[in-house]
Protein backbone atom coordinates (compact mmCIF):
# COMPACT_ATOMS: atom_id res chain seq x y z
CA UNK A 1 0.00 0.00 0.00
CA UNK A 2 1.56 3.52 -0.82
CA UNK A 3 1.91 5.86 1.78
CA UNK A 4 0.15 9.09 2.76
CA UNK A 5 3.46 10.73 0.95
CA UNK A 6 2.44 9.63 -2.60
CA UNK A 7 -1.31 10.49 -2.03
CA UNK A 8 -0.24 14.19 -1.38
CA UNK A 9 2.01 14.02 -3.76
CA UNK A 10 -1.06 12.92 -6.59
CA UNK A 11 -2.70 15.53 -5.01
CA UNK A 12 0.10 18.16 -5.35
CA UNK A 13 0.61 17.39 -9.16
CA UNK A 14 -3.48 17.48 -9.48
CA UNK A 15 -3.33 20.99 -7.97
CA UNK A 16 -0.81 22.11 -9.88
CA UNK A 17 -1.84 20.90 -13.26
CA UNK A 18 -4.97 23.00 -12.82
CA UNK A 19 -3.48 26.03 -11.82
CA UNK A 20 -1.14 25.85 -15.19
CA UNK A 21 -4.73 24.65 -16.79
CA UNK A 22 -6.24 28.48 -15.69
CA UNK A 23 -3.00 30.21 -17.04
CA UNK A 24 -3.50 28.58 -20.58
CA UNK A 25 -7.14 28.89 -21.15
CA UNK A 26 -8.12 31.90 -19.62
CA UNK A 27 -9.75 32.85 -22.29
CA UNK A 28 -12.31 30.34 -22.07
CA UNK A 29 -14.64 30.37 -19.56
CA UNK A 30 -16.11 26.64 -19.13
CA UNK A 31 -12.42 25.53 -19.25
CA UNK A 32 -12.16 27.32 -16.35
CA UNK A 33 -14.80 25.88 -14.33
CA UNK A 34 -13.47 22.40 -15.40
CA UNK A 35 -10.07 23.60 -13.63
CA UNK A 36 -11.84 24.72 -10.57
CA UNK A 37 -13.27 21.43 -10.72
CA UNK A 38 -10.51 19.50 -11.25
CA UNK A 39 -8.69 21.68 -8.17
CA UNK A 40 -11.07 20.66 -6.07
CA UNK A 41 -10.78 17.52 -6.61
CA UNK A 42 -7.12 17.39 -5.37
CA UNK A 43 -8.42 19.08 -2.62
CA UNK A 44 -10.62 15.90 -1.66
CA UNK A 45 -8.53 13.77 -2.37
CA UNK A 46 -5.81 15.10 0.19
CA UNK A 47 -8.98 14.63 2.75
CA UNK A 48 -9.82 11.11 2.22
CA UNK A 49 -6.26 10.60 1.79
CA UNK A 50 -5.13 11.99 5.92
CA UNK A 51 -9.11 10.43 6.21
CA UNK A 52 -7.73 6.75 5.77
CA UNK A 53 -3.84 7.35 7.22
CA UNK A 54 -5.26 9.13 10.76
CA UNK A 55 -8.44 6.55 10.60
CA UNK A 56 -10.60 9.81 11.14
CA UNK A 57 -14.44 9.26 9.38
CA UNK A 58 -14.62 13.23 9.55
CA UNK A 59 -12.23 13.83 6.62
CA UNK A 60 -14.77 12.39 4.49
CA UNK A 61 -17.41 13.89 5.40
CA UNK A 62 -15.93 17.40 4.75
CA UNK A 63 -15.36 15.96 1.17
CA UNK A 64 -19.18 15.17 1.22
CA UNK A 65 -19.68 19.03 1.87
CA UNK A 66 -17.52 19.83 -0.78
CA UNK A 67 -18.75 18.10 -3.07
CA UNK A 68 -22.08 19.14 -2.44
CA UNK A 69 -20.72 23.13 -3.08
CA UNK A 70 -18.72 22.30 -5.76
CA UNK A 71 -21.73 20.70 -7.39
CA UNK A 72 -23.61 23.90 -6.68
CA UNK A 73 -21.35 25.98 -7.59
CA UNK A 74 -20.56 24.47 -11.16
CA UNK A 75 -24.44 24.53 -11.69
CA UNK A 76 -24.66 27.93 -11.14
CA UNK A 77 -21.50 28.65 -13.08
CA UNK A 78 -22.56 27.25 -16.38
CA UNK A 79 -25.99 28.79 -15.74
CA UNK A 80 -24.18 31.86 -16.03
CA UNK A 81 -22.35 31.17 -18.54
CA UNK A 82 -25.21 30.45 -20.55
CA UNK A 83 -27.02 33.75 -19.58
CA UNK A 84 -23.92 35.41 -20.95
CA UNK A 85 -23.70 33.57 -24.37
CA UNK A 86 -26.75 34.37 -24.83
CA UNK A 87 -26.83 38.14 -23.99
CA UNK A 88 -23.25 38.80 -25.25
CA UNK A 89 -23.03 35.69 -28.11
CA UNK A 90 -19.31 35.37 -26.67
CA UNK A 91 -17.61 33.53 -23.64
CA UNK A 92 -14.85 35.40 -24.24
CA UNK A 93 -12.84 36.43 -20.83
CA UNK A 94 -11.66 39.59 -22.32
CA UNK A 95 -15.02 40.84 -24.06
CA UNK A 96 -16.67 40.76 -20.98
CA UNK A 97 -15.26 44.28 -19.59
CA UNK A 98 -18.84 45.81 -19.42
CA UNK A 99 -17.93 46.84 -15.70
CA UNK A 100 -14.68 48.25 -16.60
CA UNK A 101 -13.23 47.17 -13.68
CA UNK B 1 -0.93 -5.19 -5.86
CA UNK B 2 -2.48 -2.49 -4.65
CA UNK B 3 0.87 -0.24 -5.19
CA UNK B 4 0.99 -1.47 -8.77
CA UNK B 5 -3.26 -0.50 -9.38
CA UNK B 6 -2.29 2.98 -7.33
CA UNK B 7 0.29 4.35 -9.94
CA UNK B 8 -1.34 3.07 -12.36
CA UNK B 9 -4.22 4.54 -11.99
CA UNK B 10 -2.24 7.63 -10.39
CA UNK B 11 -0.90 7.91 -14.24
CA UNK B 12 -4.24 7.80 -15.86
CA UNK B 13 -5.18 10.82 -13.53
CA UNK B 14 -2.16 12.78 -14.71
CA UNK B 15 -2.47 12.42 -18.29
CA UNK B 16 -6.33 12.86 -18.07
CA UNK B 17 -6.20 16.11 -16.52
CA UNK B 18 -2.84 17.06 -18.64
CA UNK B 19 -5.26 16.19 -21.41
CA UNK B 20 -7.91 18.78 -20.04
CA UNK B 21 -6.14 21.19 -20.02
CA UNK B 22 -4.13 20.77 -23.16
CA UNK B 23 -6.76 19.70 -25.74
CA UNK B 24 -8.20 21.92 -28.53
CA UNK B 25 -11.86 20.89 -28.23
CA UNK B 26 -13.74 21.96 -25.22
CA UNK B 27 -15.54 18.87 -25.55
CA UNK B 28 -12.65 16.43 -25.50
CA UNK B 29 -11.71 18.50 -22.31
CA UNK B 30 -15.22 17.30 -20.64
CA UNK B 31 -14.53 13.86 -21.66
CA UNK B 32 -10.95 13.90 -20.01
CA UNK B 33 -12.53 15.24 -17.03
CA UNK B 34 -14.80 12.49 -16.86
CA UNK B 35 -11.64 9.68 -17.25
CA UNK B 36 -10.12 12.21 -14.19
CA UNK B 37 -12.79 11.55 -12.03
CA UNK B 38 -13.28 8.25 -12.72
CA UNK B 39 -9.57 7.03 -11.87
CA UNK B 40 -10.04 9.31 -8.64
CA UNK B 41 -12.83 7.51 -8.09
CA UNK B 42 -10.64 4.34 -7.97
CA UNK B 43 -7.93 5.99 -5.38
CA UNK B 44 -10.73 6.71 -3.26
CA UNK B 45 -11.95 3.30 -3.38
CA UNK B 46 -7.84 2.25 -2.51
CA UNK B 47 -8.25 4.10 0.40
CA UNK B 48 -11.56 2.61 1.50
CA UNK B 49 -14.08 5.54 0.96
CA UNK B 50 -16.23 3.62 -0.93
CA UNK B 51 -18.93 5.86 -0.48
CA UNK B 52 -17.90 8.95 -1.83
CA UNK B 53 -16.39 7.52 -4.61
CA UNK B 54 -19.67 6.02 -5.76
CA UNK B 55 -20.79 9.43 -5.12
CA UNK B 56 -18.01 10.88 -7.23
CA UNK B 57 -18.90 8.48 -9.93
CA UNK B 58 -22.98 9.15 -9.78
CA UNK B 59 -22.68 12.87 -9.36
CA UNK B 60 -19.84 14.43 -11.20
CA UNK B 61 -20.00 11.81 -14.16
CA UNK B 62 -23.57 11.21 -14.12
CA UNK B 63 -25.09 15.36 -13.26
CA UNK B 64 -22.00 17.55 -13.85
CA UNK B 65 -20.18 16.51 -16.33
CA UNK B 66 -23.06 15.28 -18.73
CA UNK B 67 -24.22 19.47 -17.55
CA UNK B 68 -20.49 20.19 -18.88
CA UNK B 69 -21.32 18.43 -22.05
CA UNK B 70 -24.98 19.33 -22.47
CA UNK B 71 -24.17 23.66 -22.28
CA UNK B 72 -20.78 23.03 -24.45
CA UNK B 73 -23.02 21.52 -27.09
CA UNK B 74 -25.76 23.98 -26.26
CA UNK B 75 -23.61 26.84 -27.09
CA UNK B 76 -21.97 27.91 -30.26
CA UNK B 77 -18.54 28.24 -29.19
CA UNK B 78 -15.96 29.17 -31.75
CA UNK B 79 -12.96 28.14 -30.26
CA UNK B 80 -9.94 30.19 -32.04
CA UNK B 81 -9.99 33.01 -30.10
CA UNK B 82 -10.43 31.04 -27.15
CA UNK B 83 -6.89 29.39 -27.82
CA UNK B 84 -4.59 32.60 -28.23
CA UNK B 85 -2.55 33.47 -25.91
CA UNK B 86 -1.98 29.54 -25.19
CA UNK B 87 1.61 29.62 -26.17
CA UNK B 88 2.11 32.95 -24.77
CA UNK B 89 1.07 31.87 -21.83
CA UNK B 90 3.01 28.39 -21.31
CA UNK B 91 6.32 29.42 -19.96
CA UNK B 92 4.63 31.29 -17.25
CA UNK B 93 1.76 28.38 -16.25
CA UNK B 94 4.79 26.40 -16.28
CA UNK B 95 6.37 28.14 -14.45
CA UNK B 96 3.88 29.26 -11.12
CA UNK B 97 2.23 25.72 -11.87
CA UNK B 98 6.19 23.93 -10.72
CA UNK B 99 6.81 27.06 -8.26
CA UNK B 100 4.16 25.66 -6.29
CA UNK B 101 4.27 22.11 -7.04
CA UNK B 102 8.24 22.32 -5.54
CA UNK B 103 6.93 24.29 -2.77
CA UNK B 104 4.24 21.91 -1.25
CA UNK B 105 7.36 19.11 -2.25
CA UNK B 106 9.16 20.97 0.65
CA UNK B 107 6.10 21.29 2.53
CA UNK B 108 6.13 17.56 2.41
CA UNK B 109 9.30 16.52 2.82
CA UNK B 110 9.29 18.32 6.35
CA UNK B 111 6.22 15.76 7.00
CA UNK B 112 6.96 12.71 8.52
CA UNK B 113 5.57 9.30 6.56
CA UNK B 114 2.57 8.21 8.19
CA UNK B 115 1.95 4.42 8.03
CA UNK B 116 -0.82 2.91 6.79
CA UNK B 117 -3.20 2.13 9.66
CA UNK B 118 -2.78 -2.01 10.47
CA UNK B 119 -6.41 -2.86 11.67
CA UNK B 120 -9.28 -1.18 9.70
CA UNK B 121 -12.80 -1.46 11.31
CA UNK B 122 -15.53 -3.99 9.86
CA UNK B 123 -18.09 -1.69 10.27
CA UNK B 124 -18.91 -0.48 6.30
CA UNK B 125 -17.76 3.29 5.26
CA UNK B 126 -21.44 3.86 4.50
CA UNK B 127 -22.45 2.94 8.04
CA UNK B 128 -19.56 5.00 9.74
CA UNK B 129 -20.20 8.09 7.65
CA UNK B 130 -24.22 7.79 8.44
CA UNK B 131 -23.25 7.84 11.88
CA UNK B 132 -21.59 10.95 11.96
CA UNK B 133 -23.67 12.49 9.71
CA UNK B 134 -26.45 12.02 10.97
CA UNK B 135 -25.85 12.79 14.27
CA UNK B 136 -22.80 15.21 14.84
CA UNK B 137 -23.04 16.94 11.60
CA UNK B 138 -26.92 16.97 11.17
CA UNK B 139 -26.87 20.92 10.70
CA UNK B 140 -24.22 21.54 8.32
CA UNK B 141 -25.70 18.32 6.32
CA UNK B 142 -29.32 20.29 6.43
CA UNK B 143 -27.75 23.61 5.20
CA UNK B 144 -25.95 21.41 2.48
CA UNK B 145 -29.62 20.43 1.66
CA UNK B 146 -30.35 24.40 1.06
CA UNK B 147 -27.57 25.33 -0.63
CA UNK B 148 -28.65 22.72 -3.09
CA UNK B 149 -31.98 23.91 -3.19
CA UNK B 150 -30.96 27.43 -3.71
CA UNK B 151 -28.29 26.01 -6.37
CA UNK B 152 -31.42 24.99 -8.53
CA UNK B 153 -33.77 27.78 -8.11
CA UNK B 154 -30.38 30.69 -8.57
CA UNK B 155 -29.92 27.93 -11.64
CA UNK B 156 -33.83 28.17 -13.17
CA UNK B 157 -33.80 32.21 -12.23
CA UNK B 158 -30.99 32.60 -14.15
CA UNK B 159 -31.95 30.97 -17.33
CA UNK B 160 -35.38 31.27 -17.26
CA UNK B 161 -36.70 33.31 -20.30
CA UNK B 162 -40.26 35.35 -19.93
CA UNK B 163 -42.00 34.53 -23.38
CA UNK B 164 -42.46 37.82 -25.19
CA UNK B 165 -45.30 36.23 -26.95
CA UNK B 166 -47.27 34.78 -24.43
CA UNK B 167 -50.68 36.33 -23.12
CA UNK B 168 -51.04 37.18 -19.92
CA UNK B 169 -53.87 38.59 -17.59
CA UNK B 170 -53.85 41.92 -15.84
CA UNK B 171 -55.63 41.67 -12.65
CA UNK B 172 -55.46 45.51 -11.91
CA UNK B 173 -57.37 46.40 -15.58
CA UNK B 174 -59.48 43.65 -15.22
CA UNK B 175 -60.79 44.99 -12.16
CA UNK B 176 -61.21 48.43 -13.42
CA UNK B 177 -63.54 47.41 -15.76
CA UNK B 178 -66.73 49.64 -15.79
CA UNK B 179 -69.43 49.08 -17.25
CA UNK B 180 -69.54 52.13 -19.46
CA UNK B 181 -66.57 50.96 -21.33
CA UNK B 182 -67.93 47.38 -22.10
CA UNK B 183 -71.22 48.27 -22.91
CA UNK B 184 -72.84 50.57 -25.00
CA UNK B 185 -77.31 50.96 -24.08
CA UNK B 186 -78.78 52.00 -27.87
CA UNK B 187 -82.07 53.24 -28.17
CA UNK B 188 -83.69 52.84 -31.30
CA UNK B 189 -87.31 52.63 -33.05
CA UNK B 190 -88.86 49.13 -33.34
CA UNK B 191 -88.11 47.72 -36.97
CA UNK B 192 -90.85 45.94 -39.01
CA UNK B 193 -90.65 43.16 -41.00
CA UNK B 194 -91.03 44.08 -44.62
Amino acid sequence: MPGLHEFLILAAILFCLSITGIFLNRKNLIILLMCIELMLLSVNMNFIAFSYFNADIVGQVFVFFILTVAAAESAIGLAIVVVLFRNKNTINVNDLDTLKG
Amino acid sequence: MITFTFYLVALILIFAAISVITVKNPIHAALFLVLAFFSSAAIWLLLQAEFLAITLVLVYVGAVMVLFLFVLMMLDINVAPLREGFVRHFPIAVFVGGVIFVEMIFVLGAWHQAVPPETMTNVPNIELLGEVLYTQYVYPFEIAAVILLVAMIAAMALTMRPHTRAKYQKPEQQVNVRREDCVRLVKMQAETKD
